[in-house]
Parts: C-alpha cells; sequence; structure tokens
C-alpha cells in the first residue's frame, strides 16, 4: 500500500520559479529568431530574460482561484441591481450619459487590450513577461465582457446604447479612444507594452478608473461600481507589471533609455489627450460630483507620478515633456471639452445640457482662475439663445488633428481665447495638429499617421453614408445621411437632454416606483 | 518624501485590512472617499500578514488583497509574510 507523504507545501518563491521559468524550454531544431520575430527590430536590447520578476509571483493556479472569487461576487451584484430596478436609483437620468460614454468609448479599449497583450505574450522570450501577459490578456477580456454585460440592462430602458460596437468604428469623437489604441497594437511589442503598461496603466489609468467608479458609487449606479472595482482590482496588477517592464528594460542596456523616453513621452500625451472625455465627464456629466478633473489631476499625475518620476531618476528617465503643456490646459480642459460637445451634440450617441446654477457655482469654485471668466459667460448666453429658441446646434465639421484625432478646439499654452493650430508638410500634403506635441508625434513616424482614418475626411469624401445615398440629390442633407450611417437615430439618441426620451421615461418610471399608480 | 498609497474597496473583508495596516503604518493617512478607502503614507507602506490574521482569526494568504485592491503605488516587494510598497529615493 502506498504510504501519502505530506509534501512540503512550495514558498512563494519557489512557487513562482516552478509555474514561470521551470514551464520554458530552450529550442533545438528552431532558431530564436525564428521563434520570436518581433523583438529586435525596435533597438531594445535584452540581455537576460530570467532577471525578470513579478512582485506579486502570481501563477496560474492562484490567478484563476482569485478571479473565479471577483466574477461571483461582481455577478451577484449585477443580478441584485437588476432585480431591484437599480437604474431608478442613479441621481438622475443625465448620469446615464456617462455610461453611454463608457460603453462607446472605453470598453472597445479593454478588447483591444485583450488582443495587444496577448500578442505581445507571444513576441516576448522571457517565460516571465509571457505569464504576466497571458494573465492580462484575460483580464481585459473579462473586463470587456463583465462592461458588456453590465450596462446591457441599461440598454433595456434608454437610448445611446444599441449599436456601441459599431459606433467605436465610425462615429467621429469615439475614432479618438479608437485611434490611440489601433496606434498602440500596431507598435512593436516593447512599445506596445510602455505605451499600455506602463504610459497608460501606470501613470493614467487611476485618472480613468477612480473617478469613474468613484462617481458611479456617489451617484447611485452599484452596476458600474461593481464591474469597475472589478476590473480595478486587476488594474494594481497591471500598474505593478508596467512598472516592472520599464525597470527591467532600462536595466538591461543602457542604450534603451533614449528609445523608452521617446515612448514615455509619446504615450503619457497620447493617453492624456484620450482622458479629455474623462475630464470632461467629471467636471460636467455626474449629477453629483466626486472631485474635480483639476484635482484628480494633481493627486493622481502631480504627486503619485511626481514621486514615480523621482524614482525612476536614478534610470536617467525625467518626467514626460508634455507635463508642463498639460498643467496649464487642467485649468481649461473639460470646460472647453464640453462646450465642443454642447455645440456638437446632434452628431453624438449621447445628450448634453448646460450646467444649471448650482453646477456653475462647484465650477466656480474648483476653477476659480478659468470658470468665471472664460467659461460662464458661454454659457449664459447659450441659455439665453435656448431660452429665446434659438438653440445653435453646430453642423460644420471640425477639423481634426492628425494624430490624436480631437477636433482642433484646445487653445494655445498661456492664452486660453485662442485656438491652437499647427502644421507640418510631409510629401506635398499638408497635416493638422492640436498641439506642437502631436505635431512631433507626426514628424517622428510620418508614414504611420499619414494612413488615420480621419472621420471629417472621411465624411467629406463620401465614405460615411447608408450604401446607395446620392450626395449630389437636391436637398441632400449630409448630417441626416451620416446619423444614418452610424445607426444613431435623430431626435432620440441625440441633441439635449431636456426634452428627451430618457428625460421623459426616467421621471415616469420613478415616479411609478414610489406611488401606487 | 515622495508618497505612496494603498487604495481598497470598503467592505466587510477589507476592514479588518484596513485596521491592520493603520496600526502597522503609525505615519498613514486614511483617506475615506465614496465605496473605497486610500491609506497614504510618506516613502513606505507595510501589509503584515500577522497582522491581519489576528483580526480575522483565520489564515490569511497576502495574494487575497487582490479580490478588493482598487490601487496602490510605489516598488513592490512581497513574500509570504509582508508586503511592503516603497519609492528608492
Amino acid at each position: 500500500m502506498d504510504m501519502q507523504v505530506a509534501k512540503k507545501k512550495l514558498g512563494l518563491k519557489e512557487k513562482y520559479q516552478v509555474m514561470t521559468r521551470d514551464l520554458d524550454w530552450t529550442p533545438t531544431y528552431q532558431k530564436m529568431e525564428d521563434i520570436y520575430p518581433y523583438v529586435q527590430y525596435e533597438g531594445i536590447k535584452i540581455h537576460d530574460w530570467d532577471r525578470w520578476e513579478d512582485p506579486f509571483r502570481l501563477t496560474m493556479d492562484a490567478y484563476w482561484k482569485y478571479q473565479a472569487e471577483k466574477e461571483k461576487k461582481l455577478y451577484a451584484i449585477i443580478d441584485a441591481y437588476a432585480q431591484n430596478n437599480g437604474h431608478l436609483n442613479v441621481t438622475d437620468a443625465r448620469y446615464i450619459n456617462t455610461v453611454k460614454l463608457f460603453l462607446t468609448g472605453v470598453s472597445p479599449l479593454e478588447y483591444m487590450a485583450h488582443r495587444g497583450f496577448a500578442h505581445v505574450g507571444r513576441a516576448f522570450p522571457g517565460p516571465g513577461p509571457r505569464v504576466a501577459c497571458l494573465m492580462q490578456s484575460l483580464d481585459e477580456m473579462r473586463h470587456f465582457q463583465t462592461q458588456v454585460h453590465a450596462i446591457s440592462n441599461y440598454n433595456k430602458y434608454y437610448n445611446g446604447f444599441h449599436d456601441f460596437r459599431k459606433w467605436h468604428d465610425r462615429v467621429w469623437y469615439l475614432s479618438v479612444p479608437k485611434s490611440f489604441f489601433d496606434d498602440a497594437i500596431t507598435a512593436g511589442p516593447f512599445e506596445f507594452i510602455v505605451a499600455i503598461g506602463f504610459s497608460f496603466e501606470y501613470v493614467l489609468t487611476n485618472l480613468l478608473f477612480v473617478p469613474f467608479v468613484s462617481g458611479a458609487a456617489y451617484n447611485g449606479d452599484m452596476g458600474t461600481m461593481a464591474y469597475g472595482f472589478s476590473a480595478q482590482s486587476d488594474e494594481a496588477r497591471h500598474m505593478t507589471l508596467g512598472l516592472e517592464v520599464i525597470k527591467f528594460i532600462l536595466e538591461q542596456d543602457p542604450a534603451n533609455l533614449p528609445i523608452v523616453q521617446r515612448w514615455i513621452d509619446k504615450w503619457t500625451w497620447r493617453g492624456y489627450r484620450v482622458l479629455t472625455l474623462v475630464a470632461m465627464m467629471m467636471d460636467y456629466m455626474l449629477p453629483k460630483r466626486t472631485m474635480s478633473w483639476k484635482e484628480a489631476w494633481e493627486i493622481y499625475f502631480e504627486e503619485n507620478g511626481g514621486a514615480l518620476f523621482r524614482d525612476l531618476a536614478r534610470y536617467g528617465i525625467r518626467m514626460p515633456k508634455c507635463a508642463e503643456t498639460i498643467a496649464f490646459e487642467k485649468d481649461h480642459l473639460s470646460h472647453q471639452a464640453w462646450c465642443t460637445f454642447y455645440n456638437y451634440t446632434a452628431a453624438t450617441a449621447f445628450h448634453t445640457w448646460l450646467p444649471n446654477e448650482d453646477e456653475m457655482q462647484w465650477l466656480s469654485a474648483k476653477y476659480p482662475d478659468s470658470f468665471d471668466k472664460y467659461y460662464r459667460p458661454r454659457f449664459d448666453f447659450w441659455r439665453e439663445q435656448a431660452a429665446k429658441g434659438n438653440r445653435f446646434y453646430n453642423t460644420t465639421l471640425p477639423m481634426l488633428c492628425q494624430t490624436c484625432q480631437v477636433p482642433l478646439f484646445f487653445t494655445e499654452p498661456g492664452d486660453p481665447t485662442k485656438i491652437c493650430y499647427r502644421e507640418t508638410d510631409y510629401k506635398g500634403m499638408k497635416y493638422h495638429f492640436c498641439s506642437d506635441h502631436c505635431k512631433e508625434i507626426f514628424e517622428h513616424e510620418p508614414e504611420k499617421y499619414v494612413q488615420a482614418w480621419l472621420p471629417v475626411h472621411q465624411i467629406y469624401q463620401g465614405n460615411c453614408f447608408p450604401e446607395g445615398t446620392d450626395p449630389t440629390a437636391e436637398g441632400f442633407d449630409p448630417l441626416k445621411a451620416v446619423l444614418q450611417w452610424y445607426n444613431i437615430i435623430h431626435g432620440r439618441d441625440n441633441l439635449d437632454f431636456e426634452g428627451s426620451e430618457d428625460q421623459r421615461n426616467f421621471a415616469a418610471w420613478r415616479a411609478q416606483a414610489t406611488r401606487n399608480v | 518624501m515622495s508618497t505612496v498609497f494603498i487604495a481598497l474597496q470598503t467592505n466587510e473583508e477589507t476592514r479588518p485590512i484596513i485596521e491592520a495596516i493603520v496600526e502597522d503604518n503609525p505615519h498613514a493617512r486614511v483617506n475615506e472617499a465614496p465605496a473605497m478607502v486610500k491609506i497614504d503614507a510618506d516613502g513606505r507602506l507595510v501589509v503584515k500578514r500577522s497582522s491581519i490574521e489576528e483580526r480575522l482569526g483565520r489564515d490569511f494568504d497576502l495574494q487575497e488583497l487582490h479580490i478588493n485592491l482598487i490601487s496602490l503605488s510605489g516598488n513592490i516587494e512581497e513574500d509570504e509574510d509582508q508586503m511592503i510598497l516603497a519609492w528608492k529615493n
């Protein structure tokens, strides 16, 4: 009879060794460069992949166990939220527009992150980063799926959710987040992991998830809070991977420093431009505010990012160059973005509104140097015009930045009354930019960015109308045709919140929930 | 000195963890936000398994932290007994 001998349990470090390094082998009948064809061409030099260490030492067995627990918790809450008609407990129906923006702008990026990390995990010869990238790839797929599941509950009741995946590919403002991620996954594996793992996850992701999820909690949206926190519980690991990547690459060879610094400069700026949508959400779209964009920037970028870059100074890394521009813009970003969306809301899949008096007081207090001087007068004027029946919806298409694809509405550093325009010539064509940083990114890799799919250009070229449309027909309405191609229903999904079907339905259902009618 | 932080969801599972962190790091500052707690500390923050186990009255694996973790900053050093967050400056 066999005797059961109690084996000593492996320690964390031994287990990590066994479940990563010991799963690897050295090929004998294929060349390493044939198996890993993408690790050389970016110029990053790695001498010893075994120097890679995951500080959490998470192995696949523990990963499945904890992820399963997170999923059980999450789905219990999502079910309870749906069963209890939780959507009627949000502060007011304007809030739901933040969820629309998240589903259309952010969730599809989670799916792209899943693909990106699967790709780089395959591309790296080291078993340590391969395992870490595999876990992150699975996390990102989980985030995409749980977000779609959780938000599908809103799609049963409200407009602006029904075709999110198509919108992500087609709608003008969504080309900003889409092109950001397309830019990252079409880079080499090292650039991708610095772009997403470090610049986005470590430096910027707190600004996306923490205010958004905290905002959901503040505004009574338990469903969003649940998937947000569930996703965020993976983010700490992603951030740690991002930081380890930078340290690992820099410790391997001094020649890696200038390449990595350029990527950090580029991707901090690219990521920051995408966060314009978050800034606007925090300051204008949450009926109950948590903190201002400016405060969040100061805590999560200036304070935490400052500590991070002081720590990385030992490798020769400095603060990204764009930090100064961003410091200037923090008083203006959210206001300029919301003003633009208020003007262009005939072509959006969510509603906009003017901030009420309480909200303007909050904005004045949070932005004492800019709100009353530059932005309150605009809202007052627009309110006056709307009251006279002159609500103006801008239907002239704006010029877009070739790099970040944001319409050119940002102002000159140092002068918030003057729009910032930059341009450059390349092979006989003129290209336009929102800033010096976007121009510089283009000039370093023009062959990549000349290929950008710019929504405004595409509309003018006639590529964004339903099949069979005749733009030369009498009375042709280009906006109407574009909305048809988007599958945004005019008068229902777009325009002002005031008077919208969402507003009417929410009011009627909430009344039913509190009275016996 | 640079600040490190750890942010956790506010719930029954994290209550003893937060208490343990506060006791083991007298220099830490606790910031409560809706549904979350962010603990800031100058330079260094330690999370000790034994302190959490004392409060929980059961064995605790430090990797269980991941279930309720929201965010953190600093370089991480973790073994079976403790997790340290620190900046090297």
